[in-house]
This record gives C-alpha cells, structure tokens and sequence, in this order.
C-alpha cells in the first residue's frame, strides 16, 4: 500500500513566540495542515501523533496536552517520544496496518520557554558514566567534528561553506528565523566555542511547529488530493555510549537510510535521488550526514561543498529550506519541517526557492546531542 | 521482616549512611528552568483574575462558552469568537477530601479539594480549587459555592488569586 502526504502545515520558526503557547502554535500550523490537505480533522482523520520529549516541554506525560489543538480530542492519539521523522514513520506503518487511513503527525519546538536549554540537553548525559564531568553538552558535537574531520581530511574550510551557503538559502525562506549573508570567512572567524566549532558552527533554537497530512493512496483519492509518496522510511540508534560511538561517520543515518532506501528501491542514492534535506544543526553534521547517507563518498562532501555542489543552484542541492542553521534548530520538529520542505518542493511549491525538475528527495533527522538516533524519509513526485 | 525471617541477609543501609557518603553515590541536580508564554487565551484569564472575575470565550458553531478560555474550540476545530465574562459562582461537580498534604505528610485537618462547574459557562467547564468555611462533613456534590478572593493587592495573575470556594452565603445570588 502506498502512503503519501497529502497536507502540510508549518508556522514560521522564529527565536520567540511570546504571544502564543504551545497549544496555539500547534493550531495554527494543523490548521494550516488541515486547510492544505482541504479535510475537516473532526471528520477525516483516523489517528493523531505528536512527537515531543517531556524534558523540553517542562511538565509530564506531554500527550494529554495535544488532543485539543490538533481536533484529536476523543480521538486516537499517540505521542513518539522522539524527532518528527520517527512520528512520520509511525504514520506510515499505522496506515500500512490497513486500521488507518489518514494519520496526521505534529511536531514543534517551544524553546523559548526553556530558560535552561544547556541544562536541560545535559541531563541526556549518562548520569553515572558522563554527567560527573560535568562538560557542556555540545563538547559531544565538538568532539565528533574533530574526528569527522581528521578521519575524512576535510579541510575546516567546509564548515564556514555550510554556514555561509545554509544561512543564505534561509534569506530566500520566508519561515526561516536565522536566514543571513554570511560569508565563509566570517564563519571561519567567529568567536571558538566547541573547538574545531566556532559560533557560526551551531544552529541558534527556534520556536515553531510542522504539522504533516498523511494517507493512503486509496483515501488520498477519495479526499481529491495530490500526495507526495513515502516511498522509503527508516530509522535506527547507534550505540548511545561516547565511548563506543564511531565518531567519524554517522552509523545510525546509513543504516536508517539503508532501510529506507531498500523501501523505496533505491539502488544508487546518488543518482536516484536529486536533492537532500539533512541534519545540519552542527555544520559538520551536513556533510558527515551527506557521506553517511550514501550521497557522497567518505571525504568528499567537503570538497564538494567548497565547490558549490549543494548549492539551490548546484548539482546536488542540500538544505535549500536554510537547514536548521538558517531556519533554527526546532528539536523535535526538525526532522518533519525536512520532510515538509522536501514534499513542498516534490509539490512544486517552494516559492522563490523552488527547485527544477525535482522527482525524488531525501529527508533526514538526528536527535541532537548527545543522541546517535536518526531517521530518514524518501519521498517521491505523484502520481 | 517476616514470621519466618528475622534478619535479611547482607547489610543494612540507614539514611545516615546515604547522607554521610558512606555509601557510593551519584547525586545531580537537573539545570531545568522553565518560563511558559501562557499565550492569548490564559494571558487574558489571568489578567481578568486580578480583576476578581472570570473571562471565558464563546464558540458560536457549538455554542458553548469555554472555561477556562481557549483561541480555539477543541470540538468544532474552528476559532472561538468572542470574550465572554461568567460568574464566580457555582456548583461541586466532584471532590475529595485529603488526609495527606503535598509533601505526603499525614495531617488532622482534611484538605478539600474538587471541581466547581461555574455559572455562565458550558456545563462541565469550570475550575479545580480548593474548598473552605465548610467541613468535611458538609461537603457534597451539587453544593452551590462562591469564589473567595484574595484581596485586589495581593493578587497576582494566578489561580492562587481565589483563596478557595465558600459556600454561597444568604442572600448571595
């Protein structure tokens, strides 16, 4: 059975959302959703999943709070513990089941609301292992960048050419909280923070909410819609200890990609597939995920970067939405805003940053640090 | 221990031991601070509660008047309409009375705790509180009540804004 995305709802991402609480920032993106896919959620939905981490939230049991604001109040609804795209894979199998037959996934960030953002991503440290210590979370993200770039000799040129290109593409994406000129230099010179990272290196958090339509090919023609098709999904958790972890490649994201792509039949990534939306909220992560996805060879990615490669305009576009370094870094929404920028471009309706031809898109999610979680989506053009 | 164990095998740990290190630990103090955007609905609701009145919106598809106020109607899937204020009496829907405090400490005087439906507002739309001027023996369901205020310079934009619910006095509509 086939399943597509038939709506897609997003607010803007922006670095505070003062007027609107989580509930109202998550009405107006599943209203927006709702709109797009032109169903009446009261009606035509099946099942509701929220995916969010109680930690972020800032009080339990975060799914008795999501009913009301995505018309799923006496309905069935779950939440995923877990980044967007794993929401969306939940989705996806539901309506396999036969028992569903549109299934809607939400995702947000309120990161404003959290005063103690360090803090709280810290407390994802093993607490007998690695808490002690007492590093900054992101020590993990520095850590990985050295290895990722001694372990593929990539030069730190890269890095500032991610930043420079996804801080630009968020110019052209009117939802997108950090779009800016900046150049590669300016990157390469800002303040050394997670070293080999510097200030630019790391996406600033963002407020917003991505809210995804989805349903079987049968119920999509029966609502009159025009989905772009999950043709591939899969997800997979590399082993969660520092010590082990591979730290030049991202394992979880080939396996997970290896899964999605033996779904959706994809043979050579890199040719089959014409443009990526992945993990950027670190710039290595971009190019780490890139090689890790089968879209470049290990070391390459770098190089093509710095060559203009992924640019909007390049042969491989990465991150024409701005990427979280552009856009924000949304946490859980993360992965869904990639999909939702990969199915608004398979739709033809990216606005000024649509690009040409596209038939077939990858996106990709990490857990943020210090996760080794991740999923992948490939999406495909009706019909 | 039991009728037939009079001594666990090992050795006991005693709370001073945990307190004097004498016991190998990892202690941690979670940095979660939180600051939520009570947003459009509740900002008004708790700014109208150091006014000393409630505020709710009405939804004019299924013609309900929310309590507590929301932007949206949770049934209809639509915006609500309009500011509504309702009134600071009503009714004992459910309560129960609570020998034990917050800390889990075992205490003579019961708490009253419940859910008071409001007049004005949709049935079954009201507020949890706390009940006073009332024993645990005069306590029921259906009992009418009436918001008891702090007063207006001690209030702060929060349910604790309403020291508890009283019984409707006399001659109190």
């Amino acid at each position: 059975m086939r399943v597509g995305i038939i709506g897609i709802g997003m607010t803007a991402f922006r670095p505070s959302t003062p007027e609107y609480n989580w509930k109202e920032l998550m009405f107006e993106a599943a209203s927006r959703a709702y709109a797009d896919a032109a169903i009446d959620p009261r009606e035509d939905v099946d099942s509701f999943i929220t995916c969010a981490e109680d930690y972020y939230e800032g009080f339990g049991i975060f799914d008795e709070f999501v009913p009301d604001q995505l018309g799923a109040a006496l309905r069935p609804t779950c939440t995923v513990s877990g980044d967007g795209l794993q929401g969306l894979a939940n989705a996806y199998m539901q309506i396999q089941t036969g028992l569903i037959n549109v299934a809607v996934v939400e995702a947000h960030s309120k990161a404003s609301d959290v005063l103690t953002l360090d803090g709280v991503i810290e407390h994802a440290f093993d607490p007998i292992w690695n808490k002690p210590l007492g590093a900054h979370p992101f020590v993990v993200a520095g850590l990985e960048a050295d290895a990722y770039l001694r372990g593929t000799r990539t030069s730190p040129k890269a890095l500032g050419a991610v930043v420079a290109k996804n801080r630009g593409n968020g110019l052209r994406n009117p939802l997108a909280a950090y779009g800016a000129a900046v150049d590669a230099d300016q990157a390469m010179r800002s303040e050394e923070r997670f070293a080999p990272l510097r200030a630019l290196d790391i996406s600033n958090p963002a407020d917003g909410c991505v809210v995804l339509v989805l349903a079987s090919d049968r119920a999509a023609k029966k609502l009159h819609s025009n989905p772009v098709w999950v043709r591939g999904i899969g997800w997979a958790s590399d082993s969660p200890s520092l010590e082990t972890r591979d730290w030049t490649g991202a394992t979880y994201a080939r396996i997970a990609a290896d899964m999605a792509y033996r779904l959706a039949k994809v043979r050579r990534p890199a040719t089959d597939i014409d443009f990526a939306e992945v993990d950027d909220r670190f710039s290595y992560k971009e190019l780490q995920h890139l090689e890790s996805l089968g879209l470049a060879k290990k070391g390459e990615a770098g190089t093509k970067v710095l060559r203009g490669d992924y640019d909007a305009d390049g042969r491989f576009p990465v991150n024409v939405s701005g990427g979280s370094l552009g856009c924000g870094n949304v946490f859980e929404a993360t992965g869904l805003h990639r999909a939702a920028e990969v199915a608004l471009q398979l739709r033809g309706h990216a606005g000024v940053r649509q690009l040409d031809g596209v038939r077939v898109g990858v996106a990709q999610s990490w857990r943020f640090v210090p996760s080794t979680t991740g999923a992948v989506a490939v999406l495909g053009a009706g019909p | 221990m039991t009728a037939r164990i009079s001594r666990w095998p090992g050795i006991e740990l005693r709370a001073a031991d945990l307190l004097e290190g004498k016991v190998t630990q990892t202690r941690f103090r979670p940095d979660a601070k939180y600051a939520w955007s009570a947003g459009e609905a509740m900002s008004r609701f708790l700014q109208e509660l150091q006014n000393g009145r409630f505020i709710a919106r009405t939804c004019h598809k299924c013609e309900r008047i929310l309590f507590p106020p929301r932007m949206f109607c949770e049934e209809c899937f639509r915006p609500t309409d309009e500011w509504t204020f309702i009134q600071d009496t009503g009714t004992i829907e459910t309560f129960s009375v609570s020998y034990l405090d917050t800390d889990a400490k075992r205490i003579v005087e019961p708490i009253l705790v419940g859910v008071v439906s409001l007049d004005g507002a949709s049935s079954k739309m009201g507020m949890m509180h706390y009940f006073g001027e009332m024993t645990k023996d005069e306590i029921r369901i259906g009992m009418r009540v009436k918001a008891e205020w702090k007063p207006p310079a001690d209030r702060r934009g929060s349910v604790l804004d309403i020291r508890y619910f009283r019984p409707v006095r006399e001659g109190e509509r």
